[in-house]
């Protein structure tokens, strides 16, 4: 899987975000609508199903003018974030744009863990400081921009949590009264941060995939922007800038792999348009000719596109009651699973469900090695990695991103109880002497002490850094 | 009373009706695309089936219970069952 790389080019200069916004709807090349299944052809609107299959519809646009360019003078200018790829998402004004944008995220080389995992180039895409935790801000972003642009009075959505969040942080931003359809059994911390921000929180007796079904019914009975449902080609469009953004980060050299999660099948499909994008326009460097292969991942308990994957049919099988402690990914109906099954095959890519013990192990490992506490859907990608590099499916050399989508804070829980897996409180007087004995920190100063051997790819981290 | 629902995605293949009272009827789902094709015109089962089956990204509910789960076209529709075709193109 290696290639030659060239030395990562020069850091482009990203202006911080407190510089003018200059946005332009008209910029957008958003122009048709396609069905991502049967590719029948619609006429830009608010619609989420093809005219014809019923499949569901994604954005489509005229690149014409543009392909040969070279990113820069597209981009620059523009602060970071979301909206900064505008070319490549549906139209909105530039005060709409600038008032939602919920930032970009770091990208880094996790060179302590890849060390411990035998991957030499391995970098994290770190979600988790986005404005609500998870990288769903992105699509949050986009469809409630839109559903101002097309005067929906109200906004909502139906969601595992982190889409709550998420929209409830874009309502708040436009003043929209806000709804959120979540399953039963939702933990307070994914819950509590869409109500601070305002949302009314619905709990439906059921699944995830009940909740969606309930979201699809009150579409129907009131004039609401549900963002994954009524706003769904829109919404997956800003996800498309989580790779986007990477590409641009690692100097528009796309890695050899890229490891998603794996829920509705929606972001590893919008990552797969935004490799095909990038490459269309030209702006991928690189031998790879932007050739990144896709690890999608299920948690064990819910894997109906990993399923799907290995069968010979090809078949995706829904799950009517999702068991495993990535909630984020319980979805046992994937409303993009065939596309992300053919985007995983023709990447060259693979299919993989780590059981939850492996989840765990990933989520502290990275914790301890890289200090970032994800949650188990970021837990499952760095599973699936760590697994198909044990099989060898991963070269040591290969260069490998994985998409870190939510932070930990969101589910304290997955871990078991920490007796498990931390030394318990000491519980001492204010005059204790001796402390540091019972601490015992003279043992530990190993796990303190710098990697044994430096980022291989020392240039573009130091890109990564000027971002 | 069978009562059937179409949500706005799929009301081209129920002669844009967002309900269709279907009368008295007893038998499974095949049974009932049947009727509704008499009712809606034969376009209907073409539209929501492909191959004999109910197209991929077409969910249908009877009395709440989604099919997939309960027979397919094989699943009983009492006489007083309310059934919905909703998209699945929802979520995530």
């Amino acid at each position: 899987m290696t290639k030659p790389r060239a030395p990562p080019s020069p850091p482009s200069p990203i202006e911080p975000r407190t510089s003018q916004v200059r946005l332009a709807s008209s910029t957008s090349r958003a122009s048709h609508l396609l069905c991502s299944e049967c590719g029948t052809l619609h006429p830009w609107s608010a619609r989420t199903a093809c005219d014809h299959c019923f499949g569901p519809l994604q954005v489509g646009y005229d690149l014409g003018g543009l392909v040969g360019s070279r990113p820069e003078p597209q981009l620059q200018g523009r602060p970071a974030g979301v909206w900064r790829y505008l070319e490549l998402l549906p139209p909105v004004s530039p005060a709409l744009a600038a008032r939602t944008d919920p930032g970009p995220s770091r990208l880094r080389p996790a060179t302590a863990l890849g060390e411990a995992w035998g991957l030499d180039d391995l970098w994290i895409k770190d979600e988790t400081a986005l404005p609500t935790g998870s990288f769903k801000d992105r699509p949050a972003s986009v469809a409630v921009a839109l559903a101002r642009e097309l005067g929906y009075p109200a906004v909502g959505c139906a969601s595992t949590g982190n889409l709550a969040a998420a929209t409830a942080r874009v309502a708040a931003l436009l003043r929209f009264p806000c709804a959120v359809i979540v399953p039963t059994g939702l933990p307070e911390s994914k819950l509590l941060p869409a109500q601070a921000l305002g949302a009314r929180v619905v709990e439906v007796d059921g699944t995830y995939d009940d909740a969606n079904r309930l979201a699809n019914l009150l579409a129907e009975e009131e004039r609401i922007g549900l963002v994954n449902v009524s706003l769904r080609p829109f919404y997956t469009e800003g996800s498309k800038t989580l790779v986007l953004e990477t590409l641009e980060q690692l100097g528009w050299d796309a890695p050899d792999w890229i490891g998603v999660p794996l829920g509705s099948g929606a972001l590893l499909s919008a990552t797969a348009r935004g490799l095909a994008q990038a490459r269309e326009l030209g702006w991928l460097d690189g031998s790879g000719g932007g050739a990144s292969a896709l690890i999608g991942s299920q948690p064990q308990g819910c894997t109906p596109i990993v399923d799907a994957f290995h069968s010979s049919s090809g078949e995706i099988q829904p799950v009517r009651s999702p068991d495993t402690i990535a909630e984020s990914l319980a979805i046992g109906d994937p409303a993009s699973g065939y596309e992300a099954l053919r985007a995983i095959r023709g990447s060259h890519g693979w299919a993989d469900a780590p059981t939850s013990a492996e989840v765990r192990e990933a989520i502290l490992d990275l914790a301890r090695t890289e200090g970032i506490w994800v949650e188990p859907a970021g837990g499952t990608v760095l599973a699936s990695i760590r697994r198909a590099r044990q099989e060898g499916r991963l070269d040591r050399s290969d260069r490998v991103v994985a998409f870190l989508t939510g932070a930990g804070w969101k589910t304290p829980r997955v871990l078991g109880p920490p007796s498990a897996w931390a030394l318990p409180p000491l519980r001492v007087a204010p005059k204790t002497r001796g402390l540091s004995k019972l601490l015992g920190l003279t043992a530990t100063d190993a796990r303190f002490s710098e990697p044994s051997r430096p980022p291989p790819s020392a240039g573009a981290a130091r890109e990564v850094r000027a971002w | 009373m069978v009562s059937v629902h179409f949500t706005s995605a799929l009301r081209q293949v129920s002669g844009g009706r967002s309900e269709i009272d279907v009368g008295p009827f007893q038998g499974d789902l095949a049974g009932l695309l049947a009727v509704l094709g008499e009712k809606v015109g034969p376009s209907l089962g073409q539209r929501l089936l492909d191959d004999g089956r109910l197209r991929r990204f077409v969910n249908v509910y009877v009395d709440g219970q989604d099919v997939r789960y309960s027979g397919g076209l094989t699943t009983p529709v009492g006489p007083s069952a309310t059934v919905d075709f909703i998209p699945a193109v929802a979520g995530g």
